[in-house]
């Protein structure tokens, strides 16, 4: 099998994963989760108040989505640009090798 | 017959649900939030990581003597963590959590290079995003980018010892190291709230099927560098 076939499978089954559980929980909330981590917390803890608070916080729910967008989009810019580089070889003997 | 099989699919109904009410009591498992660590405990997590933060940069410095051309490979591996872990994806406890990247950098680089790697993902977070905090870096560091890497590295080298095949190596790695990440993290919590099997269930319930997925695309690269990069993986002794 080629690379790229056995790569397209393996995507295929992370995005099947992603899914499954939205179709096993249709009235989950799949909330963000930090905040629910607190909620544990606080309940083991009841005294305890949280000491520092987050110097910048996104504005909105929707600037928030846009850092993690950005995040996803530099990220995936440079494994997309090295991917290319590696892939494209001048020199086909290397490539015969493998 | 007929009365067999509905029988089986009965008895599935009921093991799903049982399973599914356990999870319902789900938070999810990310960074620990800011500010939500002692102050002493705060310090402690970022005075343990000072040591792995300081031999992660001798350790890039070493690995690039090692293999010039494998710069670029660094910078991938910089840039997967940071795709995989702006990635919250949902979960079978009904609550989303994100996989962490580290463990392709682990493999090709080491563990010690990803300390300084997920350290860079982690202030991006805590700063611009609010996830994770700068009191809780420490410990968040400590999970993310030494204990999981150590994990998946150790992982990668033990199968390929025993001459599993670099791709199923490569998955167990990522994966387990993934899953270890959010181990320590409940154990972190758990140590300083009590309820740490509380903690565990619920935060390693969530990962497992995320942890899946972070080794399945660690493999999708692991692939074509495998085809591509081989000079660079001998050099960096991946293979």
């Amino acid at each position: 099998m080629k690379v790229w076939q056995k790569n397209l499978i393996l995507i295929l089954l992370v995005a099947v994963i992603a899914a499954v559980p939205l179709w096993l929980l249709p009235d989950a909330e799949f909330g963000g989760a930090d905040g629910q981590a607190e909620e544990a917390i606080t309940e083991l803890n009841p005294d305890y108040e949280p000491w520092f608070e987050p110097i910048l916080e996104p504005a909105s729910g929707e600037v928030e989505s846009m850092l993690f967008a950005l995040q996803a989009a530099i990220g995936a810019g440079v494994v997309g640009f090295v991917l290319g580089r590696i892939t494209k070889k001048p020199d086909r003997k290397a490539e015969g090798q493998g | 017959m007929r009365t067999v099989t509905a029988n089986k699919t009965v008895r599935a109904a009921a093991v799903l649900a049982a399973l599914l009410g356990l999870m319902t009591m789900s938070a999810s498992a990310m960074h620990i939030a800011e500010g939500m660590l002692p102050v002493p405990w705060a310090i402690g997590w970022g005075a343990v990581c000072v040591p792995f933060v300081v031999a992660g940069f001798f350790s890039i410095k070493k690995k690039i003597d090692q293999a010039p051309r494998a710069k670029i490979l660094l910078a991938m591996c910089g840039a997967f963590a940071f795709v995989l872990s702006a990635l919250k994806i949902p979960s079978v406890s009904g609550s989303c959590s994100h996989p962490t990247g580290v463990g392709l950098g682990a493999i090709l680089f080491g563990p010690l290079t990803m300390t300084v790697l997920g350290l860079i993902v982690l202030l991006f977070q805590a700063l611009l995003l609010a996830h994770g905090g700068l009191t809780t870096l420490g410990a968040n560091v400590f999970s993310m980018a030494i204990a999981g890497p150590i994990l998946s590295w150790l992982v990668y080298k033990l199968l390929r010892k025993t001459k599993a095949p670099a791709a199923v190596a490569v998955f167990a790695a990522a994966a387990l190291g993934d899953l270890f990440t959010y181990v320590v993290t409940s154990v972190q919590l758990g140590v300083i709230n009590g309820g740490m099997v509380k903690f565990l269930t619920i935060f390693a319930v969530t990962q497992i099927p995320l942890a899946i997925a972070e080794g399945l695309l660690t493999v999708v690269i692991f692939n074509v560098l495998e085809k591509y990069s081989k000079t660079e993986l001998h050099e960096l002794q991946v293979l």
